[in-house]
């Protein structure tokens, strides 16, 4: 397992490092954009993990709502906490990106204010968890990411069916990104699905030690009796 | 402000975030070490 952990880890070092690279050095500059369109290279991919990330979170609340097992409820708290962190680095280098381009920092376009309510939802979630005393909470969390889940596919959707300020999908169907730049877009989306992969690695092994010290000192406080 | 600033304040900022994030874990950890150290005595 230790073993397993270290290698992930310089494995994700590597692939951070030549994906920032490739993202600075390599990849191709755009026509219109100049070199502040790098800044996809990004907002992208933690857009992408933010995501999968949620997603996870959906399918282990649904586990926990059936099974009421405390490993799918760590699983479900540690993807929400990273896809928050994830969703962050979207919701920062979006105006980022955008002031340059658009010559403006933010607009209540569909995307991005579903975005916004995305994370407004998670840190919601997070916040409960955090606060909430009641024995009921991993329950009433799980619900919570059950609706919560609703809004990614709006998100992802919204610039297909909706005109929006944001830029239509640049591959797949109807994609236009030149093969380089989806290239170091793919590799750079691999770097941070290791990074995702390593850091919820650590937190879930973080909460389970939390959860163990919390039943010891339970235990300890109730073989010492009231004083 | 030139364009590539733009470019490098995005890239600072997302490791600043991952950054910060990571620090807290750290903090987190250590704190409970601190708490298990605790249990141990």
């Amino acid at each position: 397992m230790k073993r397993g952990f270290t290698i992930l880890a310089i494995v994700t070092g590597l692939l951070l490092s030549f994906a920032l690279y490739e993202a600075l050095i390599a990849a191709p500059t755009e026509r219109t954009m100049g070199d502040v369109q790098r800044i996809f290279y990004y907002h992208v991919p933690s857009a992408w993990t933010a995501f999968l990330l949620f997603l996870i979170n959906f399918i282990a609340s649904v586990f926990f709502l059936i099974r009421h097992d405390s490993k799918s409820d760590i699983l479900a708290l540690v993807s929400a906490e990273v896809g928050v962190v994830f969703c962050t680095v979207v919701l920062v280098t979006g105006p980022i990106w955008a002031r340059p381009v658009w010559g403006i920092w933010w607009t209540w376009d569909l995307r991005l204010t579903l975005t916004l309510v995305l994370w407004l939802i998670y840190v919601s979630y997070l916040m409960l968890r955090r606060f909430s005393t009641s024995s009921q909470t991993p329950k009433l969390a799980a619900v919570l990411a059950v609706f919560g889940a609703l809004d990614i596919p709006l998100v992802y959707f919204s610039i297909w069916f909706f005109r929006t300020q944001h830029p239509s999908p640049v591959i797949g169907n109807g994609g236009s990104l030149d093969p380089r730049m989806a290239y170091v877009l793919l590799i750079n989306w691999a770097a941070f699905l290791c990074l995702a992969w390593l850091v919820c690695w650590t937190r879930f092994r973080l909460e389970v030690l939390k959860r163990e010290v919390e039943e010891a000192q339970a235990l300890e406080s109730l073989l010492e009796g009231p004083r | 402000m030139n364009s590539i600033h733009y470019l490098y304040a995005a890239y600072i900022a997302t490791w600043a975030i991952h950054g910060i994030y990571l620090t807290i874990l750290v903090r987190k950890y250590g704190r409970i070490r601190r708490e298990m150290e605790k249990l141990r005595k």
